[in-house]
């Protein structure tokens, strides 16, 4: 009831403020403009998106979600008003809820408002439109994984620039691990045990099944347990802070 | 109504507040005095369960802020110290926010805000986003957030600070009429106000009380009859410190 609460009211300022709609016209121009540009998508006519499209969003999501989760805590302390929200009748839990919905929903406005590239495929071809649903849950959730750990690292401090920057270097490591060009560099570098356990901290693994369509249980389970440790992080440090 | 009993804090090797412990009772308005850095707000927090005591409890209407933190807040009513403000909202909006969190609905929140805005005199302003609001404004709006669940328990932290002399004089009226069937707590650097509005004052330096009695009682005790020779000479000055 006071997730709600919060999540209406953070959802209001995302869209009362020029924030919102800047991150998502420019998501829309970088994501049509490299699936038309480097995606070659008129040329190679793949309908399933998967390299087209999809491919991009974990590039674009590590700059920009940590864009629309920096202010979650960082303005709320040093405006100060997380003093309110402190002697407020509500748990600290579900005001990182309502906030990490409402950052979450700011992206999920922006993924469907790519739209027209799923009525353009189905229009040029046949694709499988359950793959492509699956590659939007996809995205969805590495996008909610990277506003995760910005959520967390907003709780550190009072400043948005420096959690910010701490986000997005967290996100590009996570990007470049796992993605095939960099391991396969550093498997000459270290050994394979090494490679392999810097492969499960990236996003790629997991994102690519539902990229091809699949659902497979322990990507499900290894975003959502990602996401929910961060939360509860989240919780741990705002507790701590006050002791 | 509010119970403090040997609250302690401790910010590492500094004791903000050392084994507090006072009374108010339902109708008294308890003046809360001291130099600057004696702890008046940091024992406001834990009263109001934003921050956790290192040692000691409060206890709001029998409700511990330890024990059961969710009910106890629900009882109190809290002016935080320079009135943090969600800047993006306007004062209605704001108002209408924080009565929702308090769970209040419908046709009640309408009625409270209504109310709210016309006790502390924020008709004019009512649709003024936040940010263009002047520092008295401001401090009219967090006050007006005090109010608005009409609490058993009112705790103000410097509620007449960056306020004009007639608004001084209104909200001083104001603590004195709530007060009459409320318990408030409410701190100041105007010695003037124990006159004006409280029925008790206590005056804390580095932590411990050093006076507590009515304003008659302090009068007595001050030898001279003036409430600023006594608030001398039982405080620690920086300037001797530094001598
Ligand atoms: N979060 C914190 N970390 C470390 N020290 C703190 C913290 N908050 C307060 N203090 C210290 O605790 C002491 C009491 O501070 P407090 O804010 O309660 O004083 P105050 O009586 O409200 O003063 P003022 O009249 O200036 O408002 C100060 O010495 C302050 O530096
Ligand atoms: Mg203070």
């Amino acid at each position: 009831m006071s997730s709600l609460t919060i999540y209406k009211r953070e959802l209001t300022s995302y869209f009362a403020q020029p924030t919102a709609y800047a991150i998502i016209v420019i998501f829309l121009a970088l994501s049509m403009g490299l699936t038309f540009s480097f995606g070659s998508f008129m040329r190679v006519g793949d309908a399933s998106l998967e390299w087209t499209f999809f491919f991009w969003h974990p590039w674009i999501f590590m700059l920009l979600a940590p864009a629309v989760g920096m202010k979650l805590w960082a303005d709320e302390q040093r405006t100060g008003t997380i003093e309110l929200l402190g002697t407020f009748p509500v748990s600290t839990w579900s005001a990182i809820v309502g906030k990490f919905l409402a950052a979450a929903t700011v992206w999920l406005v922006a993924l469907l408002l790519t739209f027209p590239i799923v009525i353009t495929v189905n229009y040029l071809g046949d694709p499988d439109n359950g793959a492509i649903l699956a590659g939007y849950l996809g995205s969805f959730l590495v996008c909610c994984t990277f506003l995760a750990i910005t959520m967390l690292v907003s709780a550190c401090t009072r400043d948005q620039v420096v959690c910010l920057i701490v986000s997005v270097a967290i996100c590009v490591t996570m990007v470049l691990c796992g993605y095939d060009d960099f391991t396969r560099e550093l498997a000459k570098a270290t050994s394979p045990t090494a490679v392999e356990a810097i492969i499960s901290f990236g996003v790629w693994d997991h994102f690519r099944s539902l990229n091809r369509g699949l659902f497979r249980m322990q990507d499900l389970v290894w975003f959502a347990s990602f996401i929910f440790v961060c939360l509860l992080g989240t919780s741990a440090i705002l507790s701590a802070k006050r002791a | 109504m509010i119970e403090v009993e040997n609250l302690t804090k401790q910010f590492g090797s500094k004791l903000a507040v050392d084994d507090l412990s006072f009374i108010v009772k339902k109708g008294e308005v308890l003046g809360f005095l001291g130099p600057n850095g004696a702890g008046k707000s940091t024992t406001m927090r834990m009263i109001t369960g934003f921050l956790p005591p290192t040692s000691g409890d409060a206890k709001v209407c029998g409700i511990s802020v330890i024990d059961n933190p969710m009910a106890a807040k629900t009882k109190v009513g809290y002016l935080p110290e320079s009135a943090p403000l969600y800047l993006d909202m306007t004062v209605i909006g704001f108002l209408k926010f924080c009565a929702s969190i308090r769970g209040l609905a419908g046709s009640d929140r309408n009625d409270a805000v209504e109310r709210a805005i016309e006790t502390c005199f924020l008709t004019s302003v009512a649709k003024q986003s936040i940010d263009t609001l002047s520092k008295g404004y401001r401090h009219r709006t967090g006050l007006a957030q005090a109010l608005l669940h009409d609490p058993e328990v009112l705790i103000l932290d410097e509620p007449t600070d960056g306020l004009d002399p007639n608004q001084k004089y209104e909200v001083r009226q104001l603590i004195k009429r709530l007060g009459k069937d409320k318990a408030i707590l409410f701190s100041t650097h105007i010695l003037e106000e124990v006159d004006a509005a409280c029925t008790r004052a206590v005056i804390v330096d580095r932590g411990r009380i050093v006076a507590d009695g009515t304003p008659a009682e302090l009068h007595a005790q001050s030898g001279s009859g003036s409430l600023t020779d006594l608030f001398r000479s039982l405080t620690t000055r920086d300037t001797e410190e530094a001598a």
